[in-house]
Order: structure tokens, then sequence, then C-alpha cells
């Protein structure tokens, strides 16, 4: 039988300091039991000779100090995992709360994970076809990628992340593919978008929903990532599936990480962050990736909202340093209803180069890539130009540049949340918008390239053209 | 074994009482896990910890093992192509051993204790030596002769000395000291990492570190043995620059830091290391690579003591009389762990939380660089270069770690994000960045005395693009006089043709100094030769046209061994001009 302590001395906030234990340990899991019966859990945060700081996972209301009970269950927080997760939906710290039936776990395993240890892994070099062009072609996605979504309130964020969850494949293989959601915060709206959206394609099988919705506490939310990527890693890693991880928002979780920090009253950073935000955020996001020698892949999609659309504010800008890159929405794109509002050129991938190629998508692709850019940047350029000196004012390559960035932008970007484009139609799409240019400002295309693709695309009269000069 | 016994558990942080005869940064073992901690702070026989592993299920009464020795490395044969955590364990090893997921309590030496090496003497018995004379060397990698040396502080007569083959912990030679004590040698020592090692004396570099990419090497060069800083935001390219010194900077020994990094990007290195071929001496990068990942995911308190490890085994190639580069991505997150852990000693704050020590640190870890004589009464000369990476958050230049960094480093390379978005890589501000080294005299040397000029020539022409695009911002490039317009048109091709360079390109991602003069002389020409043609009334449309510029710009893709394919454009470059010339005429 465990020891019952009726001795908390404090309750702020979160936390709860409790008197006389004994052998309690750091990162304890802590049962609360309050005088209505209700129990609650928490879990140590710092033990001092005799007394242990709770942080507790629901929220301190209906906490007292004299008749509350607390129980420390001497093992670290564990969730119970199976295969018959897959369909079901849980609370934020894994509880079911479909009608179905409790989960029999096969194992029970540390909700903290242990740090991939960086020989073991394999590097992600696998294309995912996301069937979204300015994913595919400019900022590829590869499996056992972390890329995340910077969005900003009122974006279709979520459209998006449904729509890679609803198309991503990789090409040529049929392999068993899930989804994991996590949410942290969102509203009952979002929460239920996502559950149809699962439900209308069929993925709702093969899915597994944690949700912390707004109403619920908010410290909860600091246990629900991980409980989300500890699923993911037993499906992945001992079941062999590939796993698409979806996180949002973690904007509402690092606020709730702050909520924590500042009840401890520690020396915050950044805007009143704690300063161990990047190590927290990086023991999240390190958990995607490919291990040598193990079939399945955790691929990690978050989702955050930039307050004020700033991408320097710590959350944006501490997970664009931990991730393999990020995907940028921008509101002006938003406005011009282009959809995906994929702003490009602050976007990136880091893995793109390792999953594009001949043996990968297409020999052509990288070139393309390059110039494409290079084209919407120079065309950006002619539009900022063109908004002081007025459009007459721009030499006339300057006004190729012009009308190109908007051909691109309709096109390219804004392809629609239900079109699905295969990679060579979106490596085409990307030279027939580039035959506009005479072969002289493609400079950032191979020449033999050149000369294999752009004769498809390129009129027969501006082929002359190119003749004469 | 002395035991003290934990009173206090918070994260990394321990305390611990009845831990008399403890001394500052001792190592000790926390808990019957045997997890490895540091003493950073006594009061009486109480003492603060910081553990280098995870700390949960841990509590008071725990046991503290005292060791009475500082935190250590093995330097030794064996090092070269090993993967280390921040505190030197093989994490190759631990794979092996425990499998793919790091868990706690593991220790694994950090050097191979079975392996056997080659050892060759090259001093007899009855010679006198003095730390840092080599008493004999082993064949680590076919590139690396691992020389292997007295230790420091100890000198005397060799009694006996072996040859053949050995393990690290045999015996291959005994010293007597001058009190006629004897010391067995080993081939392997340990150092403390927090204490720089012995030198005789430091010396200016005198030498660029070639690393083959344009804008460093011809504009912003680092002098061997000298110090580097590279501060970006996100997705600016600090990883790829670091990666690009790491694989064609003209050293013998690197050493690189992955210090709160991407596991993923450690594995990039692990992955590709073994197959690309260093241009210097033909054999795989891998050969001459010590590699030290301790993750962002990893414990915080061993990425504290991942750059001092890292630093300690390039000083130990150094003492041998190499050239080592020292790469740290990224030293903002070894400040962070300084700051998490000052932060739950609950230290007062300097500036942004950071500990008010935070530029003394960092100007003591570079200044553990250096060109210097070694031990040894041969006084040979070795080298110690590093190139920190600093990630400012949001890019923001005032950042106490960028502040402390530039105050102490001599060269500043500034990436930028609006160049990153112009796809302009790699993205070095040419305006801002500035190299504090003169090597002039070696490049006039070496490569020539024009080299120096063409280089000014064609900073002055960069130099006057910016000003000369705050009129076009204003009025349009149309209005500007020709020769303007012809100077734009230069500092261009110099910014596209010449400084941006393909890291990912078979052939321009590695570029000889020999290859950057012919590419800059030939971008000069064309401005010469143009400037020359608007004298004589070409039209500048027809100049800014030509068919030839488009070769100009795509001669940085031209191979090494086919480089006389350059003076031919140059020499087609001069004819046509010198036919539109002949046209006005």
């Amino acid at each position: 039988m465990l020891k019952e302590y009726l001795t908390i001395r404090d309750v702020t906030g979160p936390l709860i300091l409790v008197e006389d234990v004994e052998g309690v340990t750091y990162g304890e899991l802590v049962e609360i039991i309050l005088s209505s019966g209700e129990k609650r859990r928490g879990k140590v945060l710092e033990v001092n000779r005799n007394m242990a700081l709770v942080q507790l996972f629901e929220g301190s209301t209906g906490v007292d100090v004299y008749k509350s009970r607390v129980r420390f269950l001497g093992k670290g927080i564990e969730l119970g995992v199976s295969g018959e997760m897959l369909g079901r939906v849980f609370d934020g710290l894994g509880r079911p709360i479909d009608d179905g039936p409790e989960i029999l776990p096969e194992q029970r395993l540390n909700i903290d994970g242990n740090p991939i240890n960086p020989y073991a892994r394999q590097f992600p070099s696998e294309f995912i076809q996301t069937g979204i062009s300015a994913i595919d072609g400019l900022n590829t996605l590869v499996r056992g990628q972390k890329l995340p979504i910077f969005s900003g309130s009122g974006l279709p964020h979520n459209r998006l992340a449904a729509q890679i969850a609803r198309q991503a494949r990789v090409l040529g293989k049929e392999e068993q593919f899930g989804v994991v959601f996590g949410a942290m915060g969102i509203t009952f709206e979002e929460a239920q978008y996502f559950h149809d959206e699962f439900r209308k394609t069929g993925a709702l099988e093969r899915a597994v929903l944690f949700l912390n919705l707004a109403d619920d506490p908010a410290i909860e939310r600091i246990s629900t990532p991980r409980v989300t990527l500890t699923t993911a890693e037993f499906l992945a890693f001992e079941k062999g599936m590939h796993i698409l991880v979806i996180l949002t928002d973690m904007t509402n979780y690092a606020e709730a990480l702050r909520e924590v920090s500042a009840a401890r009253k520690e020396i915050p950073g950044r805007r009143g962050y704690p300063g161990y935000l990047y190590t927290d955020l990086a023991t999240l996001y390190e958990r995607a990736g490919r291990i040598k020698g193990r079939t399945g892949s955790i691929t990690l999609i978050p989702i955050l909202t930039m307050p004020e659309d700033d991408k320097t504010h710590p959350i944006p800008d501490l997970t664009g340093y931990i991730t393999e890159g990020q995907i940028i929405l921008s509101r002006s794109l938003h406005k011009k209803s282009i959809l995906p509002p994929i702003d490009v050129l602050p976007s990136l991938s880091r893995l793109r180069q390792k999953g594009v190629g001949s043996d990968k998508t297409r020999e052509d692709h990288d070139d393309i890539f390059n110039q494409l850019y290079a084209a919407y940047a120079r065309g950006k350029q002619a539009q900022e130009l063109a908004v002081i000196l007025g459009e007459t004012a721009l030499s006339p390559i300057d006004k190729q540049f012009y009308n190109f960035a908007q051909d691109f932008e309709e096109k390219y970007v804004g392809q629609g949340e239900y079109t699905n484009r295969t990679i060579d139609e979106t490596l085409d799409l990307g030279w027939e918008l580039l035959s506009v240019f005479p072969n002289s400002e493609l400079k950032r295309i191979r020449k033999d390239f050149l000369e294999k693709y752009m004769t498809r695309f390129r009129k027969p009269e501006e082929l002359n053209r190119e003749g004469e000069d | 074994m002395k035991a003290g016994r934990i009173v206090k558990v918070s994260g990394p942080l321990v305390e611990a009482e009845n831990m008399e005869g403890a001394k500052m940064f001792d190592v000790v073992e926390v808990s019957e896990h045997k997890l490895i901690g540091e003493i950073i702070e006594l009061h009486g026989d109480l003492a603060s910890i910081q553990v280098y592993e995870e700390t949960g299920g841990l509590g008071p009464g725990d046991p503290v093992y005292l060791t009475f020795a500082p935190l250590s490395v093995e330097l030794g044969p064996g090092l070269i192509e090993a993967i280390y955590d921040g505190i030197q364990r093989p994490m190759d090893v631990i794979k092996e051993a425990e499998g793919d997921f790091i868990t706690r309590g593991i220790t694994a030496p950090a050097l191979d204790r079975n392996r056997k090496w080659d050892f060759k003497p090259t001093v007899k018995q009855g010679d006198s030596v003095i730390s840092g004379d080599i008493i004999g060397e082993v064949q680590e990698t076919p590139i690396v002769l691992h020389k292997i040396m007295v230790p420091p502080g100890l000198e005397g007569t060799i009694v006996s000395i072996k040859e053949g083959q050995f393990t690290i912990e045999e015996e291959v030679a005994i010293l007597k000291n001058g009190d006629g004590k004897e010391t067995p040698l080993l081939m392997y020592h340990k150092w403390p990492v927090r204490k720089p090692r012995p030198i005789v004396e430091k010396m200016l570099p005198d030498q660029p570190l070639s690393t083959g990419q344009r804008i460093l090497d011809t504009f912003f060069p680092v002098g061997k043995g000298g110090t580097a800083c590279i501060p970006g935001p996100f997705g600016s390219g600090k990883t790829v620059i670091q990666h690009q010194l790491a694989k064609y900077a003209d050293t013998d020994i690197i050493v690189y830091i992955g210090c709160g990094e991407r596991g993923n990007e450690m594995t990039d290195v692990l992955m590709e290391f073994p197959e690309l071929i260093d241009p210097h001496s033909g054999e795989p990068l891998m050969k001459r690579t010590v590699l030290i990942a301790n993750t962002s995911n990893m414990p915080v308190a061993a990425r504290e003591a991942s750059v001092y490890t890292g630093i300690t085994i390039a000083e130990y190639f150094r003492d041998m009389g190499y050239s080592v580069a020292l790469m740290a991505d990224s030293t903002s997150r070894w400040a962070e762990a300084m700051r998490e852990i000052s932060g739950r000693l609950e230290e007062m704050p300097g500036e942004e939380g950071y500990p008010a020590y935070l530029g003394r640190k960092i100007a003591e870890f570079y200044e553990r660089t250096g060109r210097t004589i070694c031990q040894g009464s041969d006084r040979r000369e070795g080298a110690l270069t590093a190139v920190g990476a600093v990630s400012p958050p949001g890019g923001d230049l005032s950042d106490p770690i960028v502040q402390a960094t530039l105050r102490v480093v001599r060269v500043f390379w500034s990436l930028e994000d609006t160049l990153a978005f112009q796809r302009h890589f790699p993205a070095i501000s040419w305006l801002n960045s500035y190299s504090l080294y003169n090597i002039d005299e070696y490049i006039k040397e070496k490569i020539g005395p024009e080299f120096i000029t063409m280089r000014d020539d064609a900073m002055k022409i960069l130099q006057e693009e910016a000003d000369l695009n705050e009129i076009v911002r204003l009025v349009g490039a149309e209005s500007l006089a020709p020769q303007d317009r012809l100077t734009l048109e230069i500092a261009k091709s110099l910014r596209e043709d010449y400084l941006q360079q393909h890291a990912f390109h078979e052939v321009d991602t590695y570029c000889s100094i020999e290859k950057q003069y012919s590419l800059l002389d030939l971008i000069l020409a064309f401005g010469e030769k143009a400037k020359q043609a608007l004298g004589q009334n070409v039209p500048f449309d027809d100049l800014s046209s030509l068919p030839v510029r488009e070769e100009i710009a795509r001669a940085k893709y031209i191979p090494e061994e086919n480089m006389d394919s350059i003076s031919q454009i140059k020499e087609k470059l001069n004819t046509t001009i010198e036919e539109l010339i002949k046209q006005v005429e």
C-alpha cells in the first residue's frame, strides 16, 4: 500500500508543494485525491530534502490544503500502447474518450521517451508526394522529416495539414501508413474538422487522435505531444508503420509551459518563455526520424500560429532552429484567395536536396527548383519596384518577371484544396511557366536539361525568336 | 568509495550533502545508476552537481560517489573516425551495446581497449625526452600518422622502449625522471577538458585556411590558427557552410562538434564523409574527422561539456604539429545550456537571462586556438583554427552571444536571410562581413600580387552597386548613366557568377584558389573591356546582351582539370568586344 500524504502546504497555479515526504524521486507520477473523491494526476518537478514540488496535469481547481491526499506512485508517467489504438480517440493524457473499450496495453512506455542515438539514425531521403506543388516542387517533404507549418490566426493551416494527410504517399509503394494527431488547446470546431476529414477519406481507421481542447486543462497540454509521439514511436518502430504526426497548435503548448515556469518563479527568457524552451521543444521534435534497420518512420508536421505573424517570436524562431525547414503561410496570398497560401520565398525544406533527383523524382528537379525560386524572387522585386515607380517604368525583362510572379502564384501555388498533382505534373508546370523567358535568363538550369525539356513547352515562334539573338 | 547523499533534484541539477573533500569541477557518479555529473558549486559540504544524463527517478537519499578527478577525455589512437557524445562516450559502441535509443547510466571507454595498434618507436633507450617529445608513431588511418607524445608534465630518460602491436593500455616505454622514479608510458593519456593543454608560445597566423569557398578565400579569409564566427537566422545556411568547411578546409584534422543541433545533421555527416574524397589527400574525409554529437534532445549539461571535449581533442592533435580545424555548431546552444544551469543555480542573470560570465567563457574558449610552437624539443609548429556558428534569436545581431563572440573572433561571416530568400548561397553578406587577417604577403607569393588588386577592385564594384541601388530604387535603372549601368551589370555578374557557389553541385562545391583567380580575372576582364567599348560609343544594351556572358556565367561549373577553357572564354570575350568596337567605328 502506498503512503498517502495529507501534507500539502502550498497551492500556486498548477503547482502544489507537499511537505514531510519520504523516498520521492524526480519526475515521479503523483496522484491527488481531492476531498470530493476526484482523482488528479501530476508529476514531481523538484524534490528538496523532505519537500516535493508537484505539477498538476489538470489544474488545481478544487485542490485544498487540508483534505486533499497525495500519493507518489513510484514510477514515471507511462502510456499503455497497443496496435488497437488505431481508429480511436483519446484525451490529452491518453484516456479513451470515444465509446470504445479501454486499451489493453502491449507495452507500457515512459512518455518522455529516450533520445535516438545519432549513430542509429537513418538519414531521411524518401520523397513523399503530397500532391501540392509548392511543397513537392519547392519544399520537398521526405519520410522522417520534421517540417512545421508557420501560420497565423485565421489562415487555413488546418486545411493544408488535412490535405497533406489525405494526399501524402511514397511513389511506387504500398505500405502501412498511419496518422497520429495531437491537438493542444484547439477549439472543438477545429478538432471536429480533422475528425470529419479523416472519417470522410477513410483515414480514421488508421489514425489515432489525442485531443486536448481549448476548454480542457491547459497544463494537460504539456503531456499531449509526448503521449502523441510515444504512440507514434510505438507504431513506427515496433509495428513498422509509416506515421505522419500532426501536432497543433504548438503555440498553445508553449504557453502552457510558460504558465508552469511562471508559477515556479523561474528566470524568464525572451517574452516570458522559459530559458529551456529550445531544449524542451527539441525533445519533442527530435523524436521524428528513421532508424537504421527498422521499417517504420515518423514524419512530423507541427503547426503553430505566429503571434502577430511574427517569425522572430520565440516559438517559431526556436522551432525553426530545430526543425528541418518550415512552410510559411502568407496572409497577403490568402487575401488573394490563393489556396494553399504558401509563401514560397521564406519557406524551406532542408532535406529537399536529399529527396530529389533522377532516382527519387526527376533529374531536372533541382535545377527547375533553383530557377523557379530565383525567377519568383526577381518577380517579387519587380512588383515592389512597380509599386514605387508604376508598372510602366519597368524594363521589358522586369515586366516579364512581374507577370511571371503573378502567374506563378495563381497557377503553381494556388492549386486549390482538392487538386492532387503528381510530381511530373508539378515539374512540367514549372517548365511551362518558365517557358516565357529566353534561355539567357535561365542561367540556373543546365544546358542539356534546357535542350531536353524546354522544347516541349516553348511555342515555335518563341524558338525562332531565340534563334535571332 | 566515499559517497555523499542527494538532498535535492531539479532537472539536470542535483544537490548533495556530506561531500567534504570534493573539489570544484570534480566528476561524481550519481545514484546506483552511476550517472556522470560534475560539481559546479560548493557550500561547505553541500555540492551542486550538473548531471550529464536524465535525472528522472533520482531522489533525496540516493548516493553520490566521489571520484576526486576532473572531467577528462582520453587522448590516443582511436579518436579519428569516432563519434562521441558531449562527454566522450562513443555513440557507435553504445548503439551496439544498448540499442537505438540512448538510455541512462551507460558507460563505454572512449578509446577501444582491444584494438592493437602498430607502434613504431622514434626514440631509443637512453634518450632523454621532455614533455611533448614524440616517442613513437602509429598509422591511425591512411592519412593520419598519430604521434605518441610524452604527456605534459613528464620528462626524463627512456629506460626501455618497445616496437610492435599493442593495445592502448599496454606499456610501450618506461620513463625515468631525475629522482629515479620510473613511469610507464602508454599510447594514451587523460587530460581535463576545462584546462587548455600547455604550449611553448603563440604566434600570429600567417597563412590563410584554404576552404575552396570563393567568398571566404577571396574576400574574408580566416588565418590558420585563427577564429571565425558565422551568425545567422535559421535557414540562412550556417550548417551548410560548416559542412563545406569540414569537407574542404586544407587541414590535417577536423573536429566537428554538433552542439545542441539536429540529430539528422550528424547522420548526414556520418553518411556523407566516408563517401566524400578529400581533394588534398585523395582519401575519404572521414579518415581525418572526429565527431562530437550532442544533439538538441540529448541531456543539456553534456551539451555544455561538448565544446570543451571537442577543443581538448583538437588541441591534442595540434600538439602533434598538425593543422586542426574545429567547427562548433552551434555555440548558441552551448550558451543556452550555460543559461539553463545558471538559472537552476539561481544565479543573478546578466543580459537575456544569460549568466554574467557568458562573455568570459566565450573568450576563454576561442583563446584556446592559435598558431603555436608545441611542447617538445623539436619546437614543431601546430595550428588550431575554430569556426563557431551562432544562432541568434530572429537573426538579431544584438544578441548577447553574438556580441560576446564578435569581441573575440577576428573574422565575421555575416549571414543574411534576405540573401537566402533570393537563393544567393552562401548567404554571406559581402558588405557586412570582415576579416582582420592580413594574408596579402602569402597571396602575393602564392598566387601573385595582381590577385590582391583584383580582389580590391571587385569589392569596390560591389560597394558601388550598393550605393547605386539606392538611386535605382528612386528613379529606376533606365535613368542611370551607361557607365553606372555597366557597374551594376559587373556587380551582378560578381554576385551571381562568383560569390554564389552551389554547395551541392559536383564541380562548384569546391573551387581552388587558382580557379578563383581565373574566374575573377574573367569577370573583371569583361568589365574592363566593356568600359573601354562604352568609351568608344558601343551601346550599353549590345554589351549587356552579349552571348559570351552566358559562358562567363557558366564558367564556375568548368572542372578544375579543364581550367584552360576559362582563358579561352576570355579570348573569345576580347575578340567579340573588339568586333563591336570596330562596328561602331
